[in-house]
């Protein structure tokens, strides 16, 4: 009966974890534009409309390009369950998740790659010129990322003796001299700027671009409609919500619930908002003032993130 | 019963190659590939029988090879190589007899196939200096053969045939001089005898030895600088003949390396691991960047085999890093990482292999440029090329993630040690495959989205019909092998294990556990494959119930509707102006302009009449391999130069030849004096 409890307990969790980071990432959305309007001196549309688009756009009806395969309709289901099935296991707002002995940070890595993937090649299954675009583009800046996000990584966890997430936020509860090492700095600087790459935010995407040729993402998804857009959208929101939950919990962990029951849940719910949105608004601050960059300038922004990981890992390597 | 095996791999794998020779056109492929079949069933057999005992088999007659005798034993090492050389020649050899009537029934054909088979069912049994090397030629030759097939229509197929000969024997030569070596400084020529002798031998011997063996098998695998002929022998073979070289020939240079390194020289210094992780780091980065911007179809997968092997050498060298400063645990990892990763290899490139076989016949063509929504004319190809593509991008659930993540977790666990050079080399080993990863990505998303979605650029695409039976089933059967490795790893990581235990990690045997989740033991690291696809299944399902949920009754059926692409409101799209591999690597190609350096030609021509209106613009670019342009064009070009030069000694004159062979007898007796 203790065994059974226990698997609910962990199901509820998971299924909290999913709500949440779903409804948040719409309302992040919604503050990141509020942010900018506020900051460009307009009113803004309210905070909860990319809830209000989320339900307009599943009930609108669902097109595909006549040419394409069971590809283009297969892409945004697997972007959201890629990123439904790491929010459930990762250490958002318990540092206990659901099977946390097994989430591990390349496996997460991995899962959410998978989703891109199906994304870029549905893109590229419309047959359009702007699908292929989006997705060459999308890919190639993926690619340059990759050795910066893995770097990092190694540089947290050759500390942490291990690259098992909820440990990775564990010890920084445990020891907090461990998030001010330099390792640890340096690393979560290189993933802030892999986070901003691959989630298409400035300086490297325009998440609100109205001209077709300087698209990455929206290039890609132009071709989808009704609940399949819906779904894309709520994909990306919701990875972004992931990363940067991710992000805050590596950086400053206090809050996130350590021990089980409802109080330190809620607790742990509301330290996470909290977080994600002045880390959101940060960013959108931050927008406000950038211009976006060149595409073939990017690789010197990359290189750069590159760079930092590795500097964490070596000092992590030096300091033990 | 140790016989019964050796002798029916043998007997049947010979049968299979006379009959195939001899036999009229109508059942000769038959007969070849049920004799195969059994040849590799028997090889299977022999394997499990030495990886479920732990006991060798051995045989050594005096009658075949005169003079020295052929020995062969089969150790775990050798027995993980035959089951996944089985693996793939069982599938190649059924799509075989679907692709036989595209000009794979020749005489020639038909002999060479099987016996290329056998030959590399023998190697990993070969146990003496005299039968490896026999057996290593006969499947060089077989091999080159089959490369030769399609000689006849296209020039490409035996200029690749040439590069294939020099470079293979090039590198036969240099395995055949670091094994006499062995043999003379041991006193014998049994792999026994020179294991016994080899750790008394001075360090300037062995590091030599190991130099020459790791240039000879590191020529078969395709590491960077030897890789040149891998993409133009792999691209022009056929299709079951290029997965099977792709597949498991290339595994067997690997082999070759653990042989002499581990085995037989039991390991060595600091440096000879340095190398070989360095060689892995450059032929890794060398080969995914050169995949991501190819547009040939089968010479894209090529140099992803070049990748592979660069990671199987980095996992390797990190084993011997971590061996050689006392690191067993993380030694042992890594080697079982290196192994797991080999294992992988066979499968997924025999599939992809396999697929581009199939796209190649349906539509003569493998030039990614003319490709096209094969996905909806081919539907099974062209899933097996997704699930084969989606795992050699290491993506889960399939099998390439899961030796990734050994590997992954082998280096970070081996990291803080105390000498500098290896710290430093593992973590640019670790950039170089996060970086090898992300190209790799970019490759088969390219070679999928390219190739098989979207719409046909040609008419021979928008008209391809799908493969034969047969060969849709040889293809499948391996990329059901990708996703069932990939959920339940442990199915193999047992034998995995045996065998990285007798290739010198002995306490590999202990290196993981689990059924469900993959423990690393001593480590700290967990992976729960079927767990993490469990979820992702259940996520899918979920989302589409809701996704089918908030469909609203009162909408048209079907629920989705096939349109025109809307494309921005542009009217009149063709196929034409989608992307096309060229372009859609191109913002790559700039990025790596100065490693790649293509070559490209832009021709503008204007009308005579006004220079502001112009009539045609020819754009030519080309990527040519570039150390084939920078180092062997050169050399070859040096060769051939002396060459002319010694033209001039032959004159015809036959007093002439007879007054040099006069002056060089007595030079030899004066030299000899």
């Amino acid at each position: 009966m203790n065994e059974f409890t226990h698997v609910v307990t962990q199901v509820l969790v998971a299924v909290f974890q999913v709500a949440a980071v779903a409804v948040g990432g719409a309302l992040l959305l919604g503050l990141m534009r509020k942010v900018r309007s506020r900051l460009e001196g307009r009113v803004g549309a309210p905070i909860h409309q990319p809830l209000l688009d989320l339900r307009k756009l599943f009930a609108k009806q669902r097109t595909r390009p006549q040419d394409s395969s069971w590809v283009f309709g297969a892409g945004p289901v697997v972007l959201v369950a890629t990123v439904v099935a790491v929010t459930a296991v990762s250490p958002l707002v318990t540092a206990h998740p659901p099977l946390g002995q097994s989430s591990d940070f390349f496996a997460v890595v991995f899962v959410l790659l998978l989703g891109s993937v199906l994304l870029a090649l549905s893109a590229l299954d419309t047959g359009t010129a702007f699908g292929g675009m989006g997705s060459s583009r999308s890919m190639t800046i993926g690619a340059l990322c990759e050795p910066a996000l893995l770097v990092a990584i190694l540089a947290m966890a050759i500390a942490a003796r291990t690259s098992n997430l909820p440990a990775l936020v564990r010890i920084g509860l445990n020891h907090p001299a461990v998030i001010a090492s330099p390792a640890r700095i340096l690393a979560l600087a290189s993933f802030l700027v892999v986070i901003l790459a691959e989630s298409g935010r400035l300086p490297v995407d325009n998440p609100s671009t109205h001209l077709e040729l300087t698209m990455i993402h929206e290039a890609m998804v132009l071709e989808y409609s009704g609940a399949d857009l819906g779904l894309i959208t709520l994909g990306e929101s919701m990875r972004l919500v992931f990363l940067l939950g991710l992000f805050v919990n590596l950086f400053v962990p206090w809050g996130v619930a350590n021990r089980p029951g409802a109080l330190f849940f809620s607790v742990g719910l509301l330290a996470l908002i909290a977080k994600v949105a002045a880390v959101g608004t940060t960013i959108a601050v931050f927008e406000v003032f950038t211009a976006k960059m060149r595409l073939f300038r990017l690789p010197e922004l990359l290189a750069g993130g590159f760079v930092l990981a590795l500097l964490g890992a070596v000092t992590a390597v030096v300091a033990r | 019963m140790n016989e019964v095996y050796v002798v029916t791999i043998g007997l049947a794998g010979v049968m299979a190659a006379i009959l195939g020779g001899a036999l009229p056109a109508s059942s000769r492929v038959g007969a070849a590939v049920a004799l195969t079949w059994v040849s590799c069933g028997a090889g299977i057999a022999a394997a499990v029988a030495v990886l479920s005992s732990g006991h060798v088999i051995s045989l050594s007659t005096s009658a075949i090879l005169p003079l020295t005798g052929v020995t062969l034993v089969l150790n775990p090492l050798g027995a993980l190589f035959v089951i996944s050389i089985s693996v793939v020649a069982l599938a190649s050899t059924l799509y075989w007899l679907g692709y036989a009537s595209h000009g794979l029934a020749t005489r020639n054909a038909s002999c060479a196939l099987p016996l290329f088979v056998t030959s590399m069912l023998f190697v990993p049994f070969a146990a003496s200096v005299a039968t490896f090397l026999v057996l290593w030629e006969m499947m060089a030759l077989a091999s080159l053969v089959l490369v030769l097939t399609d000689q006849s229509r296209r020039e490409a197929a035996r200029s690749a045939a040439q590069w294939y000969a020099v470079m293979t024997h090039a590198g036969a030569a240099a395995i055949l001089i670091a094994l006499v070596l062995l043999s003379a400084h041991s006193g014998g020529q049994t792999f026994a005898d020179i294991e016994a002798h080899a750790r008394h031998l001075s360090g300037a011997v062995r590091g030599t030895i190991f130099v020459l063996a790791l240039l000879g098998f590191g020529s078969k695998a395709g590491a960077v600088p030897l890789h040149v002929w891998l993409p133009k022998a792999h691209a022009e073979a056929p299709g079951p003949a290029s997965a099977l070289m792709s597949g498991a020939m290339v595994n067997l240079g690997i082999y070759g390396i653990i042989l002499v390194g581990n085995e037989l020289l039991g390991g060595g210094p600091v440096w000879w691991w340095l190398l070989v992780s360095v060689l892995g780091v450059v032929s890794a980065l060398y080969g995914a960047l050169y995949a991501a911007t190819s547009t040939d179809l089968k010479r894209l997968l090529a140099y992803s085999t070049t990748d592979n092997m660069g990671l199987v050498l980095i996992a390797l060298g990190a084993s011997g890093l971590f061996g050689a400063v006392g690191r067993p645990t993380t030694a042992a990892i890594a080697m079982v990482a290196a192994l797991l990763l080999l294992v992988n290899h066979s499968v997924f490139k025999g599939a992809l292999f396999l697929a581009a076989g199939a796209v190649q016949v349906a539509t003569g063509t493998r030039d990614l440029d003319r490709l096209g929504g094969l996905m909806r004319r081919m539907p099974v190809t062209g899933v097996v090329f997704f699930v084969g593509a989606l795992s050699v991008a290491a993506l889960p659930p399939f099998n390439g993630f899961v030796g990734e993540w050994l590997l992954f977790q082998g280096l970070l666990h081996g990291l803080p040690t105390s000498n500098t050079s290896v710290v430093i080399s593992v973590a640019v080993a670790v950039a170089a495959l996060a970086l090898t990863g992300g190209l790799t990505v970019v490759a088969f998303v390219k070679a999928t989205g390219i190739g098989f979605l979207g719409r046909g650029r040609s008419v021979e695409a928008t008209e391809a019909h799908e493969a034969a039976i047969t060969m849709r089933l040889g293809a499948a059967a391996l990329a059901t092998l990708c996703l069932v490795l990939g959920l339940v790893p442990m199915l193999v990581l047992p034998a995995i294990e045996r065998a990285a235990a007798s290739a010198g990690r002995a306490n590999a045997t202990s290196a993981t556990s689990g059924w469900i989740s993959l423990h690393l033991i001593g480590l700290r690291g967990v992976l729960a494959p079927s767990l993490l696809a469990g979820g992702l299944a259940i996520a899918v399902l979920v989302v589409i119930v809701i996704r089918r949920l908030t469909h609203r009754r009162g909408h048209a059926w079907p629920a989705v509707n096939p349109v025109e692409p809307w494309g921005s409101g542009r009217k009149l799209q063709t196929a034409r102006m989608q992307y096309t591999a060229t372009s859609f690597a191109e913002p790559l190609q700039r990025v790596f302009d100065d490693v790649i350096r293509p070559s490209r030609d832009l021709d503008v021509s204007h009308f005579v009449e006004s220079r502001y209106y112009i009539e045609r613009i020819v754009f030519h670019t080309s990527n040519d391999d570039l150390i084939e342009r920078q180092f062997y064009r050169p050399c070859i070009a040096g060769v051939r130069w002396w060459g002319q030069r010694a033209r001039r000694l032959q004159n015809g004159s036959v007093h002439r030849y007879l007054a040099f062979g006069f002056v060089a007898l007595v030079i030899v007796l004066v030299v000899v004096a």
